[in-house]
């Protein structure tokens, strides 16, 4: 008998007092999905939050996010940044007159040619306010995961009508995408580690620097 | 493995975790190091702190544990269903399903599925079922490199060590003894330590981050874990902390996943659950910093070659066992290790298993069976003081299944009474007869005249001395409160 059909008689014979077919009338499961969890600002608690992970939070207008994405990379130090191809025209062109050199992905750049570049700065899918936490689904506006990943800054923005109360609401937005099969990248503040005598280190692998423009 | 064999990586430490002796002696080995129980009491006082404050924050808790319970009862009760969607979804999206019956034959799938992709090393993501099954040493005797990644993994492995905690695998190591290692081995296997290396923890990061950058850069296979996978849509998560993860699961061209049967959850809603329990119970916070999400292969973005190999090695045993049972609902976050009074005294290490604490104390005597000492001593390696049942997120009643598989162990025993079952027989016979309990009185009273003056006895011979070593006996009273009674009152009782 091959593996597979073995471990699933295994199964079947360990589950003999189970007699209702039916996982769902077997088991009840006593919880509403997808409910919202009620604060008094939402957007509020989503910049605490994310500050609370020490990252940076700049709340600006919806028309001055261009400016506001160049300041933050220039103030950051950046001489060099990857664009998705989707990203939005306005945000590129302002950071092409910051002076900042831009990396397109197309063909797509090898890991060493990105770890050459500071930064990536995209757009965002869903953020939940509870946890702080920014989700990627990486559409044409974010780019493939290695574009988030290798370079050492990311500058994240985030749609005001993005942003949802807690974890339920986000999977419930983000369903869709990923039965289409993208991969979801969910982020809360920078990369850390408290490996070493439980003292928190921000950065490690990830990009150690974070920075966050949310739009209203 | 020859003796000409060069390793690729470093040794781990001696012997096998099944040769072990029983909890009780390896206990008392690590109670004798200070460093350790002060380490340990740092870092799991410090985790639960924060874990309490998290979860403090969430008023329907409860309710999240009784779903987090129901969603993992559901599932392990038609696991044989749910498996059989993961698989169909897991195909449709392109990656490519494997079964293992036992770690041998998961470690022969991953090795040679790495040997057809011509390489000499992978890169590795945390994963508490590729420990278990061995696979760095299966890989190593292969002639393949594993490296791992995580920061206190990497600790361990360059420290040539095991690890100690399920969240935390080098607790047991401090910032000093870090550095040592990262400069003694670092250069060894690739980028070494920079020579002014200091023991900050910022810095010992620092040279982790330049050390496994290389080797993420050249990477064309990883193997990781997974903490959840989702029968619905094929998705697998890893919930992690420092980028690690991602880059193992993002960069190179394979990506093989060795997944436990039990990890399966049925809906990607679920996931609000579980994602909500685990990082609050795990590390106290609100989120982990990074957590990936992957359906198959995705074309243009990460590993095009994506292969998951589900293993059994021991679960459908525990799954047989209702009793059992719900030693598999746990979503490994460490929440009961860093609340337990032993394991905090004691560490990981003391457990046999890749599994410590009280978790491990239920979870590995089931997946390996009883029969060696280890094993067998595991149920007992604990107060059943019930902490660990209150903070679990998925609500596992270990106290509950440590009386059970007492039961096990004692039954077990029973045809081979050792001094334990004699001195039992005996006490039944005293205490079954009045004539016999006056007996053992005025015997007991005999050998407190004998030894006037003394107030305690000192260690005894064996069979008595495993209770004496560690306790003082006080000397038997010269006369029994019945026999006073009896001579200054004056009447019969």
């Amino acid at each position: 008998m091959n593996a597979r059909d073995e471990i699933l008689n295994r199964v079947r014979s360990a589950l003999a007092d189970v007699v209702q077919p039916d996982p769902t009338l077997d088991v009840a499961v006593g919880w509403t999905y997808g409910r919202a969890t009620a604060m008094p600002d939402v957007l509020e608690r989503f910049v605490e939050m994310t500050l609370d992970y020490k990252a940076l939070v700049r709340r600006v207008p919806a028309t001055e996010v261009p400016d506001a994405v160049a300041d933050l990379l220039v103030a950051a130090g950046v001489g060099s940044a990857v664009l998705p191809a989707g990203l939005d025209a306005t945000w590129r062109a302002a950071i092409v007159a910051a002076g900042i050199a831009v990396h397109e992905d197309e063909p797509q750049l090898s890991r060493r040619e990105l770890n050459a570049i500071d930064a990536v700065v995209t757009a965002s899918a869903v953020s939940i306010a509870e946890t702080g936490t920014i989700v990627l689904d990486h559409a044409p506006d974010q780019g493939r995961r290695a574009l988030t990943l290798v370079p050492d800054t990311h500058l994240v923005v985030v749609r005001a009508d993005q942003v949802v109360s807690d974890v339920p609401e986000a999977v419930g937005r983000l369903a869709a995408v990923v039965a289409e099969g993208n991969p979801l990248t969910w982020i809360s503040g920078p990369s850390a580690t408290s490996d070493i005598e439980l003292t928190r280190v921000e950065g490690v692998h990830g990009p150690r620097t974070l920075l966050v423009v949310l739009a209203d | 493995m020859t003796t000409e064999h060069v390793r690729r990586t470093p040794a781990p430490p001696e012997g096998t975790y099944l040769g072990m002796p029983k909890f009780a002696t390896n206990a008392k080995v690590q109670l004798g190091d200070n460093q350790l129980r002060k380490n340990l009491r740092n870092a799991t006082g410090t985790i639960r702190a924060k874990r309490v404050a998290r979860v403090a924050e969430v008023p329907e808790w409860e309710e999240l544990r009784l779903a987090g319970e129901a969603i993992k009862n559901r599932t392990l009760r038609h696991l044989d269903a749910y498996l059989v969607q993961l698989e169909e979804s897991l195909t449709r999206a392109g990656a490519k399903v494997h079964w293992a019956r036992d770690a041998a034959e998961a470690n022969a799938i991953v090795v040679s599925l790495v040997k057809a992709k011509g390489v000499d090393e992978v890169v590795k993501v945390k994963s508490m079922a590729t420990q278990e099954i061995e696979l760095n040493e299966a890989l190593e005797e292969a002639g393949i490199a594993a490296w791992e990644t995580d920061l206190a993994e990497l600790i361990v492995q360059l420290g040539h060590d095991r690890p100690s905690h399920i969240l935390v695998p080098a607790i047991h190591r401090n910032r000093s003894e870090v550095r040592e290692i990262f400069l003694r081995e670092m250069k060894l296997y690739g980028t070494p330590a920079p020579d002014n290396l200091t023991d900050d923890p910022t810095v010992l990061a620092a040279a982790a981050r330049t050390h496994l950058r290389e080797k993420f850069l050249r990477a064309k296979v990883a193997v990781s874990g997974a903490n959840f996978a989702v029968a619905e849509t094929g998705t697998l998560v890893v919930v992690e902390s420092e980028g690690n993860g991602r880059m193992c699961l993002t960069l190179p061209e394979t990506l093989i996943s060795v997944v436990g049967i039990e990890k399966v959850v049925p809906t990607l809603a679920d996931l609000e659950v579980f994602m909500r329990l685990l990082p609050r119970s795990s590390t106290g916070e609100r989120m982990n910093p990074y957590t990936s999400m992957w359906t198959g292969a995705t074309p243009g973005d990460g590993p095009q070659d994506v292969h998951v190999v589900l293993i059994d090695n021991g679960r459908t045993r525990v799954l047989a066992d209702p009793e059992g049972r719900p030693a598999l609902r746990c979503i490994p976050c460490s929440a009961c290790l860093n609340i337990c009074p032993v394991y905090e005294r004691v560490g990981g290490h003391a457990y046999g298993s890749v599994y410590p604490g009280p978790i491990g104390a239920v979870l590995t005597p089931q997946l390996r069976g009883t029969s060696s000492e280890i094993d067998k001593s595991l149920p007992f390696a604990s107060t059943l003081c019930g902490a660990c049942f209150e903070v679990c997120p998925v609500r596992i009643p270990i106290p509950d299944m440590l009386v059970h598989l007492r039961h096990q162990v004692a039954d077990k025993k029973r045809h081979h009474p050792g001094v334990e079952q004699t001195a039992i027989a005996a006490a039944g016979w005293v205490l079954a007869d009045r004539s016999h309990f006056e007996l053992a009185q005025r015997a007991a009273a005999l050998a407190g005249r004998l030894l006037p003056g003394r107030s305690h006895l000192g260690p005894l011979p064996w069979p008595a001395s495993p209770w004496t070593d560690a306790r003082d006996l006080p000397v038997p009273p010269s006369e029994s409160f019945r026999a006073w009674w009896q001579r200054t009152r004056g009447e019969t009782a």
